[in-house]
């Protein structure tokens, strides 16, 4: 297969490269948030604005982002495979918490009206990325990358009352985990 | 509405994703349910917690560059040709977007300026509120909208065409000001809304058909215009083109 050359200078190519590179940060966030690790979410989003690129006569226009997020996030559950291949202990584990969370009713949490304290930005990343992958996944699409819920249920492949309450969850856990934090410090 | 649904609406609240009239009914049911008031106040907590700039992060210049003039070696392609599962637009699928259930919730930013143009309208042909300046002269409609928008619509008689302007009304649509004016067409209404739209943009009047309403929309240097009634689609067209030229004929004199 030919390799992709962004510099022929031909149209494509300017369009590919004024359309998706403005979205750099954010596909790089999601990555980071989504493989845990920088030189990981280095390499995914490099091979992710390749198959973009390489798709890109096939992105039928509207809003770019959500196109590259999707494909960025194709090419880290390709990742979690290989890592899945090579640790075969973690595999499934997220799932399993994932589906017994899943009765998101089952116990709503008790009203709570104590005010967070205010966190730093590290130590927010931090608890966001020990929320299970299905909520973390959700939580950053809309807290960080700013997506509707209409574009996060494309993105990630869901009816979009699942993401709602998947949203509802993360937040119900990541609020119960920065109140824990409070705690400890 | 009882709590669970009010439980998982909240977050559509404070996320932007209802039209006004759910929203509305969201925030009557925590006004009178502490319960859901005290879990709308913890969300609200937490929103406002969330350094969100400072949970963003930036690329390294280097994977920039790298982008920028990336040509793989055959070797990185090998692999890649492992990862499989990829298809083109198959991504995001249309099939996807219609399992949804919610019908309450915002496509895009299009679907929610015209389901609150609809919303708008209906509520100027129910309540006794069609027209703030009750007028059928432009010139007393044009200058009523003077210091209570931000904009200058155009505000032209159409009568001798068979559309009667009777009036101007200030409403608000997607959290803009938007100037209602209000003519009539034998015994239907026509509402035409004028927002601000994209510096400059012109654009073709576009026709579609929503909850049963006509609705076409279009812009014109910088004005975003959409016209919605239950008049037929010629009708509509008709007083879109009539309305138009006659817009550009007032501007020029």
């Amino acid at each position: 297969m030919m390799a992709p050359d962004f510099n022929k200078g031909d149209d494509a190519a300017q369009r590919f490269r004024a359309a998706a590179l403005p979205y750099l940060d954010d596909v790089y966030t999601l990555a980071r948030y989504l493989l845990r690790d920088s030189h990981d979410a280095e390499d995914a989003v490099q091979e992710c604005y390749l198959r973009a690129f390489r798709h890109f006569a096939s992105f039928r226009g509207g809003s770019i982002k959500p196109w590259l997020l999707a494909i960025l996030r194709n090419v880290c559950r390709a990742e979690y495979a290989r890592r899945n291949a090579s640790i075969v202990v973690t595999g499934g584990e997220e799932d399993i918490a994932e589906q017994k969370s899943e009765g998101l009713w089952d116990d709503p949490p008790s009203p709570e009206t104590e005010t967070l304290r205010r966190l730093d930005a590290v130590a927010v990343q931090d608890l966001i990325a020990r929320l299970p992958e299905a909520y973390r996944e959700t939580l950053v699409l809309r807290e960080i990358n700013d997506l509707s819920y209409r574009e996060i249920a494309d993105v990630v492949g869901v009816p979009v009352g699942t993401v709602m309450s998947r949203l509802a969850r993360a937040r119900a856990l990541l609020r119960a985990a920065w109140l824990a934090e409070e705690k400890d410090t | 509405m009882t709590c669970d649904e009010a439980e998982v609406l909240i977050h559509a609240l404070i996320d932007g994703e209802l039209d006004a009239g759910h929203a509305r009914d969201v925030e009557a049911h925590v006004a009178g349910c502490a319960r859901c008031a005290a879990q709308l106040a913890a969300l609200r907590d937490l929103h406002d917690a969330m350094p969100v700039q400072g949970l963003r992060h930036a690329a390294p210049a280097s994977l920039r560059a790298s982008i920028e003039r990336v040509v793989p070696s055959p070797a990185k392609t090998d692999r890649r040709a492992l990862l499989k599962g990829f298809v083109a637009g198959g991504a995001l699928s249309a099939l996807a977007a219609a399992s949804v259930g919610i019908v309450i919730l915002r496509q895009d930013r299009d679907s929610i300026v015209v389901g609150e143009a609809i919303s708008a309208h209906l509520r100027s042909l129910q309540a006794d509120h069609l027209t703030d300046v009750l007028s059928t002269d432009q010139h007393t409609v044009k200058p009523w909208f003077n210091g209570r928008i931000d904009l200058a619509p155009p505000v032209v008689d159409l009568t001798a065409q068979g559309f009667t302007l009777i009036g101007g009304r200030l409403d608000f649509i997607d959290g803009k000001p938007a100037a209602a004016i209000v003519y009539r067409r034998r015994v239907h209404v026509i509402n035409l809304f004028v927002r601000q739209g994209a510096d400059g943009a012109s654009s073709t009047p576009q026709f579609e058909v929503v909850q049963g309403f006509n609705v076409i929309r279009w812009s014109d240097n910088g004005l975003a215009l959409l016209a919605i009634s239950d008049i037929n689609r010629e009708e509509l067209e008709e007083f879109v083109a009539r309305f138009t030229a006659a817009a550009r004929l007032a501007q020029q004199s």
